[in-house]
């Protein structure tokens, strides 16, 4: 009984400093959301003009300049986010490898110049086929690694991250595959069997983004106890509640639906619509995943 | 040789002269901290009692800050502290996100982080850091975890079993020790902090750390 009573057993901090507030925000969040953009739309591109070939002639020149375009959005928040932007020189002057910020610092640099030669290779018609096709292989393989590699730098983040990093990675190529999709299919690209791959893709991959959230929801207790206690926080209808579900609706559960009676009626301002509802609920869900840990009081 | 620190909470009584000479020392700016000491106060009057902890930097010998830092900032002397170079420093705050203590703050003045460096400049100089100076009843004892002899060693040899570190289970082998630590010292979740109120504010979350 007497165990029970709060006030006899808890222990009440009385005295301490100011926590500090969120420590990586929007511009985070953002930077994250459209590099997935960025190399989903190369891994989607690639897929699509392996083959369709011909029939997708027009993602040879789209593809690079999107991606090139997501790829600037996400460099300039990126920068825009230091302390001291003016310094990020240093990086690669005085790389320091272990970290995964530097890593992916150099991998996403040599992606967006392989890009951006692929881009303007084919806005002033300069490139031949054959070297594009060789282009487009160092752009796929150097792709995949940027699109991880925020994965482990949130990895290394241990302190104020809610994900277990083999989870993470899951997520972030998922976020990839949703991205790229979605931008083709609001950009309207392809015939109908076009269109139909880059729905399925959509779908499937909002699908296991869900799980994958719900695995982490339900099951992030059996990991550090600071995790579960802010699992327990938000879920006991605490800071951010509502928007985890926002981004959860939004993002995965609406437009699998929209995607479903999109292909079932052949309309494509539906399956467009499911895409805005993507990306718009993409952001929400990474915004709010970013900032719930760092609520927690570590000291 | 590696330096360490050890905090006796036994001796502690939560005077604050630790705290106020290293702001005095290091110029941190209002509203951050090197070095504090936390009071957490546990049962109900008359039965109530007061605990105090100093929390600083716990100079780890696996730093998941020196490992996060693109820029190498962060880095080991060959004392075994972990420093700061606030002139290499990009401010990314990758470090104040991977510190499992709360240890770093983005200095509002410098847009660099910041931390705890065990005194780095006065050690160099042959002096003991300004907290362990201002102790009045000598709670701190630092020194060299690689002498026997030294002081701090000794220390940790005589009280076996009731030294203890903040959350081993991260692995990041604090080179920071407490003899008499509880629960409600050294384990965050071990209490409640009541928002908008303390003793003498009601504060309790700042709105940004720098910079932004």
């Amino acid at each position: 009984m007497v165990e029970h009573t709060a006030a006899a057993t808890h222990a009440v901090v009385t005295l301490d400093v100011a926590l500090p507030g969120i420590v990586w925000g929007w511009m985070i969040t953002l930077n994250m959301w459209a590099k997935s953009i960025a190399t989903g739309a190369i891994l989607v591109g690639f897929y699509l003009l392996k083959k369709y070939g011909e029939r997708v002639e027009g993602i040879k020149t789209l593809m690079p300049v999107v991606a090139f375009i997501f790829l600037n959005i996400f460099l300039l928040f990126t920068l825009l986010d230091l302390h001291h932007p003016e310094r990020m020189i240093n990086i690669f002057l005085h790389p320091h490898f272990t970290s995964a910020i530097t890593v992916g610092a150099w991998l996403a640099t040599i992606l967006t110049g392989i890009i951006f030669a692929m881009a303007a290779g084919r806005v002033l018609s300069k490139l031949n086929d054959e070297l594009y096709g060789k282009l487009l292989n160092a752009a796929f393989i150097f792709a995949i690694p940027v699109t991880l590699y925020t994965a482990t730098i949130m990895g290394e983040a241990a302190a104020r991250e809610l994900w277990q990093t083999p989870t993470e990675l899951m997520q972030m190529a998922l976020a990839a595959f949703i991205g790229g999709s979605a931008i083709y299919l609001i950009l309207g690209v392809g015939d109908r069997n076009v269109k139909r791959d880059l729905a399925i893709v959509l779908a499937v991959s909002a699908s296991l983004s869900f799980i994958v959230y719900m695995g982490e929801y339900y099951f992030g207790a059996m990991k550090a106890e600071e995790v579960a206690a802010t699992i327990a926080f938000v879920k006991s209808g605490g800071e951010y509640h509502t928007m985890f579900w926002i981004g959860q609706y939004l993002g995965y559960i609406i437009p699998v639906a929209l995607v479903v009676l999109g292909l079932k009626n052949r309309s494509q301002s539906l399956l467009a619509l499911a895409s805005i509802l993507a990306l718009a609920g993409l952001w929400i869900a990474k915004h709010v995943w970013l900032v719930i840990p760092q609520l927690l009081n570590l000291s | 040789m590696k330096l360490g620190f050890l905090v006796d909470l036994g001796l502690c009584m939560g005077c604050k002269g630790c705290e106020v000479s290293c702001k005095v020392e290091n110029d941190v700016p209002i509203g951050m901290w090197r070095l504090r000491v936390k009071y957490v106060d546990v049962g109900t009057f008359p039965e109530a009692k007061r605990t105090f902890t100093p929390l600083r930097c716990n100079h780890c010998e696996n730093a998941p800050c020196e490992r996060i830092c693109p820029v190498s900032a962060l880095h080991y002397l060959d004392n075994g502290i972990v420093n700061v170079d606030k002139e290499r420093c990009i401010g990314c705050a990758g470090c104040v996100m991977a510190c499992p203590y709360g240890a770093i703050y983005i200095d509002p003045e410098t847009n660099s982080a910041d931390k705890c460096t065990y005194c780095a400049h006065r050690i160099a100089g042959g002096m003991m850091p300004a907290c362990v100076v201002a102790c009045p009843v000598e709670a701190n004892i630092f020194g060299d975890l690689d002498d026997p002899a030294s002081s701090i060693s000794r220390y940790i040899m005589e009280h076996q079993g009731n030294v203890k570190v903040r959350k081993p289970e991260k692995n990041t082998q604090p080179k920071h020790f407490y003899v008499g630590g509880g629960e409600v010292n050294l384990n965050p979740l071990a209490s409640e902090r009541v928002e908008g109120f303390s003793l003498f504010n009601n504060i309790t979350h700042l709105k940004n750390i720098g910079g932004h």
